[in-house]
């Protein structure tokens, strides 16, 4: 599936929920109010449902649809009054996206429901470039990054340009092409922890390959990759600093990165 | 299977272990992804293709039992005998008895899964028949005493320095230099007389032709020729969801499987066999046997997801782009079949309870079906393995318990956003210089890797905050 690109930006001020995933809210809140500051310049109204939590996808990759499908109703009901719907991570949003229809196939009335929201809901970076037609204006960082694209956003979401268009703006700050840039780091929710020797070996490949670019910093789209990624990399003391690419864009480059003291 | 004593994970360990092995699979499965990607940039039409091969399989499928009447009508037309196996031991017994019939010492095969899948190397030595491979690949299998370890190249899992030294060991002639030719001469030179003097040849088929009755088998080394004209009886074993209606189909399926397996435009040798000798012909068997093998795929036609996975013509593209395949070559699956594709096809053959880590052990990144040129979606496909493992009660109690806390706790913000307040005082709590650092737990994680702390209010609360002052 890819992200249909809209022909225009919308005329009056979008209403947009925005879906914080869970990793965000308790590991890096950072990302989500980059997010926030990144959809406000863009020109929309941003509101945070308080009822949101998360969104099913542990259960559903463990093959827990019964309890999957309790988390996306629920994520249906919180976010059904808004325009739209964007969240800082391909993979939760791939999530509600592109699985939720076959979460609630046993029961059509939610799962079109699941469809239509569906179709409103869109990764942040993609949002931004897609249906806002937004450009950083103004942000500086002098520093080179290498780019990792994590695998639900780019081929459940087709998210791929988006991210390298917005950055490409950000005066001082170089791209370094990260070879292999599109194979799985080794995260795969619950899998990481599931086989963690099989994980260990694919991200140490991966840390390689970030090593090898030669950039500074290792910039991605979903937070729980970049924890495995940084992760590794921090272990062998390497000196690459990792962000969520909305940090960036919103002017935070210069902050803690992940790992480092706050 | 003589890993099925050990656990999925611990012949993962093993396979980590060895760097050799880490060698000769990048070998391997490198440069099969460099070639296809190389292919793919040759192939604009892939995608168009991929769209047909995947229609005519499907349409193959809905109709399989027309279609396998229809071949078999035409393959006695031509002189063949057909048999129908309903299982993989029914199926290998069949082989076994027809050579027996035909009072066979010797064998030789062309390598086919379907022969592994069946069980038919082990069949035929219980029977005290001598097996000769011929596939180059085979017969370093067949040295090595070990199983296939990729359904393309099965011998994936030998660097050409043991495999010299292997050679070295058996050959009557071994080769002097080494180099891949002197080494292939050596082969040629111990299997060639064996060619010659085989009473029967057994071979697969990539493809059966339901219109002519033919089988289509491709190879690249030619010994599929070599195989199967010599001898006086001839066997092909092939899966029922082989078909394809008329040669003009086999070969648009063709010009996927080639360039999906090893990125060339064709395969060296594309053979196809219709029948026993006839009167007039200089050589060719003068029986010609084709056993027809379900093994479980009527089962799964009648099962709507599993159904596509009849589309699969066994390329191997899936395992050359898997990550967890890349690691630990094909051994550790521990069935016939390896790699994404094994991994939803071995609980069909094996039963889910003995192979429910195939599943599970993978990241979900899509590769595998974003290169599968029959477009099988084998994420969703694995999906359903984890779905019906869980429920049949085979996933662990702790996961099952854990699940269901957290559904309870994320149906009621509230105490959802207490349960991530306190994760991350604890968290905090064992956090130095911005990691979180021998937290119990965590070991899965902090074994390898580092575990970053969280900041010390949620996003939620420090959201609600600000607004409040807004
Ligand atoms: S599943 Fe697809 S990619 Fe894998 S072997 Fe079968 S046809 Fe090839």
């Amino acid at each position: 599936m890819t992200t249909p690109q809209s022909a225009s930006r919308p005329a009056s001020p979008p209403r947009v929920g925005l879906f914080v995933t869970c990793l965000v809210d308790a590991m890096r809140p950072s990302v989500g109010f980059a997010a926030l500051k990144l959809l406000r310049d863009a020109g929309c109204r941003v509101e945070v449902p308080d009822a949101q939590t998360c969104c099913g996808q542990p259960a559903f990759n463990s093959g827990d649809t019964a309890d999957a499908a309790v988390l996306a109703r629920r994520f249906i009901e919180s976010f059904e009054p808004y325009d739209y719907v964007v969240g800082p991570s391909g993979s939760c949003v791939g999530m509600t996206r592109a699985h939720y229809e076959e979460v609630l196939s046993n029961d059509p009335a939610w799962s079109e429901r699941a469809r239509r929201l569906g179709e409103r809901t869109y990764e942040l970076m993609s949002f931004l470039v897609d249906v806002m037609h937004y450009t950083p204006t103004d942000v500086k960082l002098d520093s080179s990054f290498t780019y990792h694209d994590s695998c639900s956003g780019l081929r459940e979401l087709g998210v791929h340009d988006q991210p390298r268009a917005l950055l490409d703006k950000v005066t001082g700050l170089t791209l370094k092409p990260l070879e292999g840039n599109d194979v799985c780091c080794g995260f795969g929710g619950t899998f990481c922890v599931k086989y963690p020797s099989i994980s260990n070996a694919v991200v140490t490949e991966k840390a390689e390959a970030i090593e090898r670019s030669g950039a500074q910093l290792l910039l991605g789209g979903d937070l729980g990759c970049l924890m495995n990624m940084s992760g590794k990399l921090k272990r062998q003391g390497s000196k690459v600093r990792s962000l969520h690419a909305a940090e960036v864009l919103a002017g935070m480059g210069n902050g803690p990165a992940i790992g480092e003291e706050d | 299977m003589q890993e099925a004593t050990v656990s999925f994970k611990a012949r993962a360990e093993r396979a980590l272990a060895d760097p050799t092995l880490k060698l000769a699979i990048d070998r391997t499965t490198g440069t099969a992804e460099r070639k296809r990607a190389v292919a793919m940039t040759q192939f604009p039409q892939f995608e168009a293709a991929r769209e047909r091969g995947k229609r005519i399989k499907d349409h193959v499928i809905a109709n399989l039992d027309h279609y396998l009447l229809e071949f078999e009508r035409n393959a006695i037309e031509s002189g063949a005998k057909v048999h129908w196996a309903s299982t993989a031991e029914e199926a290998s017994q069949i082989v076994v008895s027809l050579c027996k019939q035909a009072n066979a010492k010797r064998v030789t095969r062309v390598k086919s899964m379907l022969g592994e899948e069946i069980g038919l190397p082990h069949a035929l030595d219980e029977a005290g028949i001598e097996r000769v491979e011929t596939d180059l690949a085979e017969h370093i299998v067949q040295l090595g005493g070990d199983r296939p370890s990729h359904i393309v190249w099965p011998s994936m899992h030998r660097t050409r320095e043991q495999v010299s030294d292997m050679f070295k060991r058996a050959h009557r002639v071994p080769h002097q230099e080494e180099t891949i030719e002197a080494m292939v001469a050596s082969a040629r030179r111990e299997l060639r007389d064996k060619f010659l003097s085989a009473d029967v040849s057994i071979s697969g088929a990539n493809f059966l032709i339901a219109n002519t009755g033919a089988t289509c088998t491709v190879t690249n080394e030619g010994n599929a020729e070599l195989t199967t004209t010599p001898p006086r009886v001839h066997i092909v074993t092939a899966g029922i969801e082989k078909l394809v209606p008329s040669i003009e189909h086999a070969f648009l399926m063709l010009r996927l499987l080639v360039r999906s397996a090893t990125g060339a435009d064709v395969t060296q040798y594309t053979t196809f066999h219709c029948g026993p000798k006839q009167p007039g012909d200089r050589d060719g068997p003068e029986e010609f046997h084709i056993v027809l093998v379900d093994n479980g795929r009527t089962r799964m036609l009648r099962d709507a997801a599993l159904k596509e996975m009849l589309r699969c013509i066994r390329c191997g593209a899936c395992m050359n782009h898997c990550v967890v395949f890349r690691q630990l070559g094909g051994h550790v699956y521990g069935g016939t079949y390896p790699g994404p594709m094994g991994a939803v096809l071995t609980p069909v053959f094996d039963g889910l309870e003995s192979s429910r880590d195939l599943p599970h052990a993978c990241t979900m990144n899509g590769k595998c079906q974003e290169v599968c040129p029959v477009a099988i979606p084998l994420p969703t496909l694995l999906r359903g393995w984890r779905d019906r493992s869980w429920r049949e009660g085979l996933e662990p109690t702790a996961a099952r318990f854990g699940l269901s806390i957290h559904t309870f706790v994320a149906s009621h913000p509230r105490l959802y956003r207490l349960g991530t307040a306190i994760a991350i005082k604890v968290m905090r709590l064992f956090s130095r210089g911005g990691l979180v650092r021998g937290m119990p737990g965590l070991g899965a994680w902090t074994k390898h890797r580092d575990f970053p702390a969280p900041a010390r209010r949620s996003f939620m609360a420090m959201y609600k905050n600000s607004e409040n002052k807004r």
